[in-house]
């Protein structure tokens, strides 16, 4: 063989080599064009998706933030507070000031530790010190005015050693004469709330009052009159005021991305007896224990001390002497946060009607209830329907002609947390939007669902139903807070620098005198009007 | 043992007839696209969480789900180990690269979630399957197809594993 030819073999070989090694590269890489397909399609359908969310958000939201996070830190002058009324709801309240009772702070940690989930006695703990110090308890029943001492004393507490231990006192009157307390927090039953509150407003103290505002509507012209006259800081006890959610709807809703409203549909489910307040009777309650008379005091009716009056002192929000059911515990809570979020204020008229269909057990208050509100100047109807005798949760739903936010409830198979708003198909608004296939009305165009990734262990029925609503807890930045806490420190804050509390007198009245007008049509069987001039119901 | 260890050892073309090559290579790489894409899903919602589905968890981890839950540092752990884990093994099958480490730790994570949520009879869930199943469910299919992926490795021959193992290859060749 000539070298040429050689050469030429070898150049043969080399090229052959080459190709090869090309064809074992590129078997080597085969896969990489679908690896290219997939990022392609990943990237066209990030595309769209964020097209689609820009042309929903262009409309929808000039912020996208959630709402200020609240001050945090509680400086000022320290605070000395009572509480009138350690019940169920006042030692909540006054845990949200940050005073537990020892027997509630060893059987939260005993929780955390039986269910990893329970967050009760971590959200507590976590809680902000407010800088305050419980120094007077009154309750008419000897065994809770016991644990609101001890409460005071507590060192489990976020803050370390409270400064100073509480008084009892038997009677509202004589814990209002002591010049050291700046400001009280009323938990007692509805019947004494207006008394006591324009009592410690008359003697200067700042106010905190659960809700129902009040009894009857009476008392709350009075209490309103009584609250501006003398100056004082008064809160609701509605800590929906502080809910995250709450302020993003109401952000929503002024941007009209609902559209023309006509239609508010408010819902009560509950069906356990404790949510139809069918509450424990104390076995240590007895006539030596509890001070039946100052109970019953400011009750129209009144009864001897017996075994009826023991089921009236534990479970009163079933009577009409000293509550008005459904309308003051429930409905007061649905007003309010509907009036936080669309401010309807006072309804021109109302009417309910309902009964006692389930709980034959000697109760006056109904049962079944609903109500309707009219507000002929907003073209608007505001419906509340209650039962406590079916869990079907039916959440809350604020209806436009462009869109429905519904809160609560269930939707697409799942519970909705926060709310979700969802496009009407026959909207004019979203037209366009629907027919190019940007907005689909099986799915909502805005969800708000805070703490999504946080999970909380709440076990029974009613505080699901709570917790549903906003009512137990809500979320800063992601974690995790108790309401309450949040909506008592928004007053003491108020009590420190000046300004009005989130729920305050003005908004309290909307609430009250709503709320008195469903009851009186239920009591009375017709329409009730409200007459702003004369500030009447007619 | 020998046996077995051997069936997993990089094979070369003759191993495979076209026809196996190819649907080995096929179904490596619809399971890689598939898992690519639950990972990335994952990362792109800030929301995602495997909370929920961890809280539903019957049968032998339930307990262990619980404690994840419950420990937000452990939670955020699981969550970066699903979303990365996924992604990065989705990426591995569809090139090719390191394949048998990819598909076995791949079949470890699939069927942990079957094992966290099996479809026996009695179980019950609130989220709905998006199927009809009984014991065998697409979870528990897709962790035998990739123990069939570990055992019958077709990156040596389509995919990168095929340059960074083709020394070894050689010098076994050369010694053989």
């Amino acid at each position: 063989m000539s070298d040429s030819n050689k050469e030429n073999v070898a150049d043969m070989n080399t090229a052959d080599e080459t190709s090869l090694e090309r064809r074992e590269v590129l078997k080597g890489l085969a896969t990489l064009p679908v690896v290219g397909v997939f990022f392609y399609n990943l990237w066209k359908k990030l595309r769209i998706d964020a097209m689609k969310k820009n042309n929903i958000l262009a409309d929808l939201l000039t912020t996208k933030d959630a709402p200020a996070v609240v001050s945090s830190a509680s400086s000022g002058d320290h605070l000395r507070i009572g509480i009138i009324g350690y019940g169920g709801r006042g030692q909540h309240l006054v845990r949200g000031a940050g005073f537990a009772a020892p027997e509630w702070t060893q059987r939260a940690s005993e929780n955390a530790k039986e269910n990893k989930l329970d967050k009760g006695f971590e959200t507590f703990m976590q809680q902000e010190d407010l800088n305050v110090s419980l120094v007077g308890v009154c309750d008419l029943f000897d065994v809770r005015a016991d644990l609101g001492i001890e409460a005071s004393k507590n060192e489990i507490r976020p803050g370390g050693k409270p400064m100073e231990t509480a008084k009892r006192y038997r009677h509202h009157e004589n814990l209002l004469e002591n010049d050291d307390i700046d400001a009280v927090i009323i938990g007692t039953p509805d019947h004494w709330h207006a008394q006591i509150a324009m009592d410690a407003a008359n003697a200067g103290k700042h106010v905190y009052c659960e809700k129902g505002l009040t009894r009857t509507f009476d008392e709350a012209i009075d209490l309103y009159d009584t609250v501006k006259r003398t100056g004082i800081t008064f809160q609701l006890g509605h800590q929906n005021r502080q809910v995250e959610a709450n302020e993003k709807a109401k952000q929503i809703i002024e941007q009209g991305l609902l559209g023309k409203i006509n239609l508010v549909e408010l819902a009560t489910n509950r069906n356990s007896p404790w949510g139809a307040w069918v509450w424990d009777i104390h076995p240590e309650g007895n006539s030596k224990t509890i001070d039946w008379d100052t109970f019953q005091k400011k009750a129209p009716n009144k009864i001897e001390f017996g075994e009826e009056a023991l089921k009236r002192f534990f479970r009163w929000r079933c009577w009409f002497d000293y509550g008005t059911g459904l309308s003051g515990d429930l409905l007061s809570h649905d007003f309010d946060a509907i009036n936080q979020i669309m401010e309807l204020g006072i309804p021109k008229y109302a009417s309910s009607s309902g009964g006692i269909y389930y709980y034959k057990d000697g109760r006056d208050v109904p049962d079944v209830w609903n109500a309707t509100f009219e507000y002929p100047e907003k073209d608007l109807t505001l419906l509340y329907s209650a039962t406590l005798s079916s869990n079907d949760p039916r959440g809350n739903r604020i209806m436009g002609h462009d869109a429905t936010m519904q809160m609560g409830g269930q939707s697409g198979g799942g519970s909705v947390h926060g709310f979700i708003v969802k496009a009407d198909p026959e909207s004019t608004r979203y037209k366009e939007r629907m027919e190019s296939g940007i907005i689909n009305t099986q799915y909502p165009i805005y969800t708000y669902s805070p703490g999504s990734k946080q999970i909380d262990g709440v076990t029974s029925a009613t505080s699901r139903y709570f917790a549903n609503k906003g009512l137990l807890y809500t979320y800063r930045e992601g974690k995790r807070v108790d309401s309450t806490h949040l909506h008592v420190k928004d007053w003491l804050d108020a009590i420190r620098n000046g300004g009005q509390p989130k729920c305050n007198i003005e908004v309290a009245l909307h609430e009250a005198v709503a709320c008195h007008m469903a009851t009186e049509s239920y009591l009375k069987g017709r329409r009730i009007e409200w007459d702003p001039k004369r500030r009447r119901l007619v | 043992m020998r046996n077995y260890l051997n069936c997993c050892a990089p094979l070369t073309d003759a191993s495979y007839n076209q026809c196996q090559l190819t649907g080995l290579v096929v179904m490596r790489v619809l399971i890689g696209w598939h898992f690519l894409y639950e990972g990335i899903a994952k990362l792109l919602n800030p929301y995602w969480s495997s909370a929920a589905y961890l809280l539903e968890s019957k049968w032998i981890f339930s307990g262990l789900a619980t404690t994840i839950v419950a420990n937000p540092t452990l939670l955020t752990m699981v969550d970066n180990i699903n979303m990365w884990g996924l992604t990065l093994i989705g990426l591995a099958l569809m090139l090719g690269i390191v394949e048998r480490p990819a598909a076995l730790v791949g079949m470890t994570l699939v069927l942990l979630y079957y094992l966290f949520m099996p479809p026996f009879v009695g179980f019950e869930y609130s989220r709905p399957a998006e199927g009809s199943y009984i014991i065998v469910n697409k979870n528990l299919i897709e962790a035998a197809a990739l123990f069939v992926v570990a055992c019958f490795p077709s990156g040596g021959i389509i995919g990168i594993d095929k340059f960074l193992f083709s020394k070894n290859e050689t010098d076994r060749e050369g010694s053989s």
